[in-house]
């Protein structure tokens, strides 16, 4: 199968998935007693505007034709207007996506720079003292919520040893670096964990294969044989690994945010719940399923590309 | 020959152990047990172990530090941290249970028929699978706590709801391995109902990586549980819950770090006390020739 094919395949895929996706998120709504028109609308909205609404989403018609309307109305980009925020749900949330964006992938480069040369320390010392050490280390991490990680270190390094800002987002770059330091390590060391544990178990399959110990009998160095062969197998298991480990991650995310007041989807969603802001809710809630299965598209090119065996079976 | 050298000839060498009790004897075995009875023991019986009433004021004991007399220290209204601690295992010990075990039940049951019977259900079950997973677990299971209301009972439902697809997925491999198995064509051809076949015979064979799961899933259940409470949408306050015990001491994070402090450790111990034990049972029930 060529790579063109390939992605027009993985492409077509997703627009089942999507559709159920719509389903599950119309159905939420739908799932509160009354009239979803009130559920929809500002506390203090008029009967006139509240019909206006029935008529937008198709109220007075077939349970059908309404999916059909809240289908054609999401993708026109309406999702209605935050009761919250008065503005449309798709502004708002359009405004926090890079906070949240940025967080995550910061999180990522954090947790491999971490989990990265760990698990290789723990893998060439399978079983010694070093890898136990650091087995155990990771085992506590994933035993720790992630919320109570942030408040450690919000406590100790933000509030009491004053090296980092206790919270909000920053103007500038090197700012949002800053700021976001310790909420990105908050969910680092969370993913790490899991990461750590596979990465260790891939490097160690690794160097048991057939054709490592082939390039190490051709007589190649330690260190080449590490960096070229065991790295780029190795970096295929980890790179599946974050891409499925992405809900969890943007889970963990939004906890973080939260805990350190960023302002970005997470903070939003919680927000949006605590004021019953339910096109605010339907409008995140599909944000985050979209995030995910574009990472999970972005996770398949990779392993491809990273990985001939993939593109050609 | 000397004497010695007879004698250490003869000497019987150190019993070979079964594997199996191997495991059960490893340190982070008998560590996860520990921890995991004494969790049960104190979430059973927590007035018999908490030294104060856990909701009882005292306003001359307020944000105490610890000390012998309040060892994990006071709260801003002089509950004694320790005794809300203790009060809280029957709360969060109870969550790892209830937000597993319908979800298991439910997943094993469906994922069993799914693989099974195959057509037209596997396809549709597969769809199902896909967009669970396109939602961030916490983003659904939070979505419908917002429908139904905060508090445990509909934190339950909701992380049911999503649950039960991860339990039904793993059962479908593992009876889709099995199947392929001689011993299930044998019970076809025997004539068993198809009912008889998966329960009777697939399914316990497919057990022990659904109990691994189960452990390793009831740690994860009292992180989310806890999250939860933590976020306002668990656990309601005054009740005591890990969570909302850490929730509670957040604005006095820095002069009483105590309230906030303590109830981690209690949640990070069990956690640590399911996934050990879950690791080991794995090794335990693990059936013989594979490693």
């Amino acid at each position: 199968m060529s790579s063109l094919s390939y992605l027009v395949s993985r492409l077509l895929q997703i627009i089942p998935t999507f559709l159920l996706v719509m389903v599950v998120i119309f159905l939420l709504v739908r799932m509160l007693p009354g009239d979803p028109a009130i559920a929809m609308a500002d506390a203090k909205a008029t009967e006139a505007q509240l019909e206006l609404i029935r008529q937008k989403l198709g109220l007075n018609e077939p349970f059908f034709m309404q999916f059909f309307y809240f289908v054609k109305n999401t993708l026109s980009g309406d999702m209605g207007t935050s009761i919250l925020l008065k503005a449309p749900v798709l502004d708002v949330i359009i405004e926090r996506i890079p906070v949240t964006a940025f967080l995550t992938l910061y999180a990522v480069g954090l947790s491999i720079l971490i989990a990265g040369p760990l698990a290789f320390v723990a893998a060439l010392n399978k079983n010694g003292m070093l890898d136990i050490a650091i087995r155990s280390g990771f085992q506590v991490g994933l035993s720790t919520p992630v919320f109570y990680i942030g408040l450690l270190l919000l406590t100790f390094l933000a509030a009491s040893l004053r090296l980092f800002p206790v919270g909000g987002y920053g103007t500038t770059f090197l700012e949002h670096l800053h700021h976001l330091m310790l909420p990105a390590l908050t969910v680092a060391l969370y993913t790490s964990a899991i990461i750590m544990r596979n990465l260790r178990s891939a490097v160690i399959e690794v160097l048991d294969a057939e054709y490592v110990q082939f390039a190490r009998s051709k007589g190649l160095s330690r260190s080449v044989v590490l960096g070229r062969h065991v790295l780029r197998n190795a970096m295929i298991s980890t790179v599946t690994l974050l891409g499925l480990s992405i809900g969890s991650l943007m889970s963990g995310t939004l906890v973080t945010e939260t805990v350190f007041a960023v302002p970005g989807l997470g903070r939003l969603m919680l927000e949006a719940i605590f004021a019953r802001d339910y096109p605010l809710i339907q409008g995140l809630t599909l944000t985050f399923a979209v995030m995910v299965s574009l990472v999970f598209l972005f996770t398949d090119m990779v392993q491809a590309w990273l990985d001939p065996r993939l593109r050609l079976s | 020959m000397t004497q010695l050298d007879t004698l250490q000839a003869t000497t019987p060498q150190k019993p070979k152990l079964h594997p199996r009790v191997k495991a059960l004897l490893r340190p982070g075995f008998l560590l996860g047990f520990f921890i995991l009875s004494s969790s049960i023991i104190l979430a059973v019986f927590p007035g018999a172990f908490a030294p104060y009433d856990p909701n009882a004021f005292d306003f001359t004991a307020i944000k105490q530090p610890p000390s012998w007399a309040h060892p994990f220290g006071t709260d801003n209204l002089g509950r004694d941290t320790l005794s809300r601690v203790i009060w809280a295992y029957q709360v969060d010990m109870q969550i790892a249970f209830f937000a597993t075990f319908f979800a298991m039940v439910i997943g094993v049951i469906v994922g069993s028929l799914v693989a099974y019977h195959g057509g037209i259900a596997d396809v549709l079950f597969g769809r199902v699978v896909d967009v669970t997973i396109t939602f961030p677990f916490l983003v659904l299971v939070i979505a419908v706590v917002a429908v139904l209301g905060p508090g445990l009972n509909n934190m339950y439902v909701a992380v049911t709801l999503v649950q039960w697809v991860y339990y039904a997925r793993l059962t479908r491999a593992e009876i889709m391995t099995q199947m392929t198995n001689d011993y299930a064509s044998a019970g076809r051809v025997m004539g068993y109902s198809s009912p008889r076949i998966i329960f009777r015979h697939l399914l316990p064979n497919a057990m022990t990586p659904l109990i691994t799961f189960w452990m390793t899933d009831m740690a994860l259940a009292i992180l989310l549980g806890s999250s939860l409470g933590y976020l306002g949408l668990g656990a309601q306050p005054p009740q005591a819950e890990w969570g909302v015990l850490i929730a509670e001491g957040r604005n006095f994070i820095t002069t009483a770090w105590w309230m906030s402090l303590m109830p981690g450790i209690a949640i990070v111990l069990t956690g640590l006390g399911f996934s050990l034990v879950g690791d080991s049972l794995a090794d335990v029930l693990r059936p013989r020739g594979a490693s």
